[in-house]
C-alpha cells in the first residue's frame, strides 16, 4: 500500500499555491500537513481524493494513476471534509447508516449503535442531528471512521469542534488505524501520539517553491 | 453500484417525507400560476380550452425549474454532495438516483394534480388524460435536463435565477410537443401518436445522456 | 493553418501574433464588406423591380446569420479542444468568440424584423427561422451569463464549455420542434433556403459580405482574446514585460507615488 504525491503543482485562480510537490506515504504512516490559512491544505487533500485537478502532477495509489483506478482507488479512502456531511432531518444513525451504505460497505443496526456509542452519543442515535450540537454532530462524521475498512483516511481538521473526551478518542481511533496497516493524512494542529508508526509531516509555508520534506520519526 | 443508487433515492425520499413543505410549495406554485391565467386573460370556455395546453406546459416548466435549485444545492452545503462524488460506485447513476428521487417529488405531482386544473379550463375527458399521459413522459425530461444547469450553476450566487435562463430554451421541444398533443386530443379524427412518439424519444435521450453530463457537471462545479 | 494554432496555442506566443494579425483582419473585413455591398446595391441593379428593392438587405442579413451560425461551431470547436487538451488558450477564444457570436445573432435578428416588416407587412413574426435565431440568441446569453456568474476562473470555463456542448445537441433538436410544430407537416413563411435557386450575381454579393463578415470576427475575436489573455496573465513577467503594460504600469506607480507623498 501506498500512495504517491509527484511533481504536484496546484492554483488557486491566479494564486499558485505548491508546485513540484512530491512525497510519499506507505502503510504504518501518518502525515500532518501544516501551514498557515490559504496556503493550500484543503486544496492539496482535496487533490489527493480526486476532487480537485493539479495544474500539474500526478497522485498514484500503488504505483497507478488514481484518475485511472477511479472507483477502485475510492475503495480504499475515507474522506472528512470541513462539511460533516450529515443531514440535519436525519437521526445520527440514519446519518451512519446512509454514509457507510455509500462508503460501500453494509452493517447490521447493532454495529452501527455500538460505533455512536463508542463516540459518545449514547442517547442521541434517533435524534436528529439538528437538535445535536457542533461537537456531536462531528461526531457523527466520525463515527464513519471507526467502521471504515478504507485504508486511506483523509482528514481536514478533524479535531476542530471536540471536546477533550472525543480529541483523546479520535486520536485513539487513528493511532489504532495506522498500526492496522492503515495510513492517513490530516491537518490538524494536535498531535497525534503512535506507539507504533512514523509520523511524517510536510509544511505549505513561506514560499511554495521551497516546500520541504522534513519528517519527524517518533518511534518511540 | 446499485447500492449507492438505492441508498441516494430511498434517503432522498426519506428526507422529502420528513420536510413535506418542499414538495406542496412546488405543487401550488402550479396550481397557483394556472388559476391566474383565466383572470387576466377572460374566462371564455373557447378562449381557456384553446390556451389550456400551452398554460398547462408553461406553468409545469416553471414549476420545475423552480425546484431545480434545491436538486444538488442542499448535498453540496452540508458536504454530501462530496461523500457521494466519492463514493466507490458510478456516479452517473448516483446522479440519477437523485433526479428519479426529485422527478417523483416534483414532477409526479405535477401529473396527479392536472385533471383538476383540466377541469378549470373545461376540458373534455379525453383531452384530460392526454395531458396526464404526456406530462407523464414529458416531465422526466424537465428534471434531466433541469439536473444539468442546476450541476452547473451549483453553489452560485443567484443560482435559480440562472438556472432558469440557461433551461428554458432547452425545453422548448417538450413544451411545443406536449402542448401540441393535448391541442390535437381536442380535434375529432387527428391521431396524437406522432406527438407522443417524439416526446418519448426525447424522453428517452435525456434519461440517457443527461446522468452523465450531470456528473461531468458536478465535478468542474466541485472542484 | 492548424499547425500555427497549435505551436500559437501558449498565451504568451499567441498575444503578439494576434496583435499582428488583428489589423490585416480588419483591412480585410473593411474591404470585403464594402465591395460586396457595392456589389450587392448597384451591380444587381436590375434583377427586380423598384418596389423590391428592399430585398437588398439580404447581404446583411444573410451574412450576419450564417456567421451567427457558423460562430456557435467554432465556438463549441474551441471549448470542446479545451475539455479534451485542457489548453486555457481555447478557453479563451471559445469565450471571444461567444460575444461575436451574440453580435452576429442580434444583426441577423435586427435586420430579419426590418426585412420583415416590409416584405411581410409586421416586425415579427414567429417563422420557424426567426425563432431559431431568437433561441440561438438565448442560449448565447445563457452561456455568457454562466461563464460571468462564476467567478473561479478555470470552473467558469469548463462549466460553460459544457453548457456549449449541450447546446450544440439540443440546437438541432429544438430547430426541429420549432420547425416542424405538426409532425405530420413542416410549415415555413422563410423561403426554402436553397443556393441554387438564388441568382448568381447576388449570391457572389453575399458570399463577398459573409467574407467580410468573417474577417470582422476574426478581428473582433482576436482583439477580445487579447484583452482576456492580459487579464488572465497579468501576474505573470511577461505581461508585466511587454511595452503598453510598462508604460501604464510606469504612469500607475507615478499615481502611487503621488498619492503616499501627499498621505
Amino acid at each position: 500500500m501506498s500512495l504517491e504525491v509527484i511533481k504536484l503543482q496546484c492554483q488557486r485562480g491566479e494564486k499558485e499555491l505548491f508546485s513540484e510537490l512530491s512525497f510519499a506515504l506507505r502503510s504504518k504512516q501518518l502525515m500532518r500537513i501544516e501551514g498557515q490559512n490559504g496556503t493550500g491544505k484543503t486544496t492539496l487533500l482535496r487533490t489527493l481524493c480526486g476532487l480537485y485537478q493539479p495544474e500539474a502532477g500526478e497522485v498514484h495509489w500503488n504505483g497507478k494513476s488514481i484518475k485511472k483506478l477511479g472507483e477502485e482507488y475510492l475503495k480504499d479512502l475515507f474522506y472528512l471534509g470541513h462539511h460533516n456531511a450529515i443531514k440535519a432531518d436525519l437521526s445520527a444513525l440514519e446519518n451512519l447508516q446512509i454514509n457507510t451504505a455509500l462508503a460501500g460497505e453494509t452493517y447490521s443496526e447493532d454495529d452501527l449503535l455500538q460505533a455512536l456509542d463508542d463516540i459518545g452519543l449514547f442517547g442521541s442515535e434517533y435524534k436528529p442531528t439538528a437538535h445535536l450540537s457542533q461537537g456531536q454532530k462531528r461526531r457523527v462524521a466520525l463515527a464513519g471512521l471507526l467502521l471504515s475498512k478504507a485504508k486511506l483516511w483523509v482528514l481536514d481538521e478533524p479535531f476542530v469542534a471536540l471536546d477533550g473526551f472525543a480529541v483523546k478518542l479520535l486520536q485513539e481511533v487513528i493511532a489504532k488505524h495506522i498500526e492496522n496497516e492503515g495510513m492517513a493524512i490530516l491537518t490538524t494542529h494536535q498531535e497525534v501520539p503512535l506507539t507504533n508508526g512514523e509520523i511524517l509531516s510536510i509544511s505549505l509555508d513561506l514560499n511554495s517553491s521551497s516546500t520541504g520534506n522534513e519528517s519527524t520519526s517518533s518511534d518511540d | 453500484m446499485t447500492s449507492a443508487f438505492g441508498t441516494i433515492l430511498k434517503r432522498d425520499l426519506l428526507l422529502a417525507l420528513r420536510r413535506r413543505s418542499e414538495i406542496f410549495t412546488v405543487l401550488f406554485f402550479f396550481i397557483v400560476v394556472i388559476s391566474l391565467f383565466p383572470l387576466g386573460v377572460g374566462t371564455e370556455e373557447k378562449i381557456l380550452q384553446q390556451m389550456a395546453p400551452g398554460v398547462v406546459w408553461i406553468a409545469a416548466l416553471l414549476a420545475s425549474t423552480l425546484a431545480l435549485d434545491r436538486l444538488f444545492s442542499a448535498d453540496y452545503e452540508d458536504g454530501t454532495l462530496e461523500k457521494i462524488v466519492l463514493s466507490p460506485s458510478s456516479l452517473s447513476m448516483s446522479v440519477f438516483a437523485k433526479i428519479l428521487a426529485h422527478w417523483l417529488l416534483t414532477g409526479l405531482p405535477l401529473v396527479l394534480i392536472s385533471p383538476l386544473l383540466g377541469l378549470f379550463y373545461h376540458l373534455p375527458m379525453d383531452s384530460i388524460f392526454v395531458m396526464m399521459f404526456v406530462l407523464f413522459i414529458g416531465t422526466p425530461v424537465l428534471s434531466m435536463l433541469g439536473a444539468i444547469a442546476a450541476a452547473l450553476t451549483l453553489g452560485l450566487r443567484g443560482g435559480g435565477v440562472l438556472v432558469s435562463l440557461l433551461v428554458l430554451p432547452l425545453y422548448i421541444p417538450v413544451l411545443v410537443y406536449g402542448a401540441g398533443a393535448i391541442s390535437t386530443s381536442m380535434i375529432t379524427g387527428v391521431s396524437i401518436e406522432p406527438y407522443v412518439l417524439l416526446l418519448l424519444a426525447f424522453s428517452l435521450l435525456s434519461i440517457v445522456f443527461s446522468p452523465w453530463v450531470t456528473a461531468a457537471a458536478l465535478k468542474i462545479s466541485l472542484e | 493553418m492548424k499547425i500555427n494554432w497549435f505551436k500559437y496555442s501558449a498565451p504568451m506566443s499567441f498575444y503578439p501574433l494576434a496583435g499582428k494579425l488583428i489589423p490585416l483582419f480588419w483591412i480585410a473585413a473593411i474591404m470585403l464588406i464594402l465591395g460586396g455591398l457595392y456589389w450587392g446595391f448597384f451591380k444587381t441593379a436590375d434583377i427586380l423591380n423598384d418596389q423590391k428593392q428592399y430585398y437588398r438587405i439580404i447581404y446583411v442579413h444573410v451574412a450576419s446569420a450564417w456567421m451567427a451560425m457558423w460562430l456557435y461551431a467554432v465556438m463549441v470547436f474551441w471549448a470542446m479542444l479545451g475539455l479534451i487538451f485542457n489548453t486555457r488558450l481555447s478557453y479563451m477564444l471559445a469565450s471571444a468568440t461567444a460575444v461575436t457570436g451574440t453580435v452576429m445573432t442580434i444583426i441577423a435578428l435586427a435586420t430579419g424584423a426590418i426585412w420583415g416588416k416590409t416584405s411581410w407587412g409586421t416586425y415579427w413574426d414567429w417563422d420557424p427561422k426567426l425563432t431559431t435565431f431568437l433561441i440561438l440568441l438565448f442560449v448565447y446569453i445563457g452561456y455568457i451569463a454562466l461563464q460571468s456568474a462564476i467567478d473561479d476562473v478555470r470552473r467558469s470555463d469548463k462549466a460553460s464549455a459544457l453548457l456549449a456542448l449541450v447546446g450544440l445537441a439540443l440546437v438541432p433538436i429544438i430547430y426541429y420542434a420549432v420547425n416542424c410544430p405538426d409532425p405530420t407537416q413542416c410549415a415555413s413563411l422563410h423561403q426554402e433556403s436553397s443556393l441554387k435557386r438564388v441568382e448568381s450575381n447576388i449570391l457572389i454579393g453575399m458570399l463577398v459580405t459573409t467574407l467580410g463578415f468573417w474577417m470582422y470576427s476574426f478581428a473582433t475575436t482576436l482583439m477580445r482574446a487579447r484583452i482576456i489573455v492580459l487579464e488572465r496573465e497579468r501576474s505573470t513577467t511577461w505581461v508585466s514585460n511587454l511595452p503598453e503594460i510598462s508604460l501604464a504600469e510606469t504612469s500607475n506607480s507615478k499615481i502611487e507615488a503621488r498619492t503616499e507623498t501627499r498621505s
